[in-house]
């Protein structure tokens, strides 16, 4: 069995008051070295509701189970694969779900590296990603759910860890 | 001198075509640059050439960058193909078990076209 799922009963990880801070700066960092861009604070995030019609979700296993998602709308995902490609012009189309899988890989790759017991013990799955114009997201699970939400481009990008009890 | 062959394995698209390009800006002497989308796609693409390179992602659908390394190892001629791992994968022991079986090195994602060219310079440089 692989190491990181057989401490799955040893060290479970239970979120902390600092996890929303520490996904707001992994995400950050992904942005800012990936695509040279710098993510900002949303105005009245508060009073956002969390929309979009791309989401990349990665899975987690092993001390943390849950899911790592990014929700955005389409244009913002659009320019974020042109940005990571160094497009100039028009993106591929096929390659803007590849490039916002690619970015919540990384965000949740970045943001478990930043806390000791994850980084160790917790796997990524491949990602998947889902497009449309009205769609809901829901969790079953009764765990805690993270959500942070920035300003990429002036447009809303929101990171939502789901953590299962 | 023989510009080195180079494989790249990870199962984005844009991810490959980023590693790539942060390749080609680290202004490092590049021959051909060959893709492949999972472990099994990767080992067949050596069996019809010998690389000089390898950068592989770990987590990949079909056959992951750790079965890729050990099935590589038991390629005749691709041996010695030194591969660097380029993954999300942190510190953690799939990392670790990647470096066992033969990875040369690992890249973090996100990374930097300095970080590639500081990893692969030095194994490009045994070509000279």
């Amino acid at each position: 069995m692989n190491p990181a799922l057989d401490s799955k009963v040893q060290n479970v990880v239970r979120p902390d008051s600092s996890w929303g801070s520490l996904l707001q700066v992994g995400a950050k960092e992904v942005f800012l070295i990936m695509l040279q861009t710098e993510l900002a604070n949303l105005p009245k995030v508060e009073e956002l509701t969390v929309t979009g019609d791309v989401t990349a979700m990665v899975g987690l296993a092993g001390a943390l189970c849950g899911v790592m998602s990014i929700r955005c709308d389409e244009r913002t995902a659009e320019k974020i694969a042109g940005r990571m490609l160094g497009s100039v012009g028009a993106v591929d189309p096929k390659d803007v779900p590849d490039a916002i899988a690619e970015v919540c890989n990384m965000v949740a790759g970045n943001f478990k590296s930043k806390i000791t017991q994850l980084a160790e013990h917790c796997m990524l799955s491949v990602p998947t990603v889902i497009r449309g114009d009205d769609y809901e997201m829901v969790t079953v699970s009764d765990g805690d759910q993270i959500t942070v939400g920035m300003a990429y481009d002036a447009s809303p990008i929101w990171f939502c860890l789901a953590v299962h009890s | 001198m023989k510009r080195p062959r180079i494989l790249i394995v990870d199962d984005s698209s844009v991810m490959r075509k980023i590693v790539e390009r942060s390749l080609r800006q680290a202004g490092l002497e590049l021959g051909d640059i060959v893709e492949a989308g999972n472990g099994i796609e990767a080992l067949a693409a050596i069996r019809e050439g010998a690389f000089d390179l390898i950068l592989s992602d770990i987590n990949m659908p079909a056959m992951d960058g750790i079965e890729f390394l050990r099935q590589l190892s038991t390629i005749e001629g691709a041996k010695g193909t030194p591969v660097v791992m380029v993954t999300t994968e942190g510190s953690e022991s799939r990392v670790v078990e990647a470096l066992s079986i033969g990875a040369k090195g690992y890249i973090r994602k996100p990374f930097t076209p300095d970080q590639i060219k500081e990893r692969v310079s030095p194994l490009l440089e045994v070509l000279r």
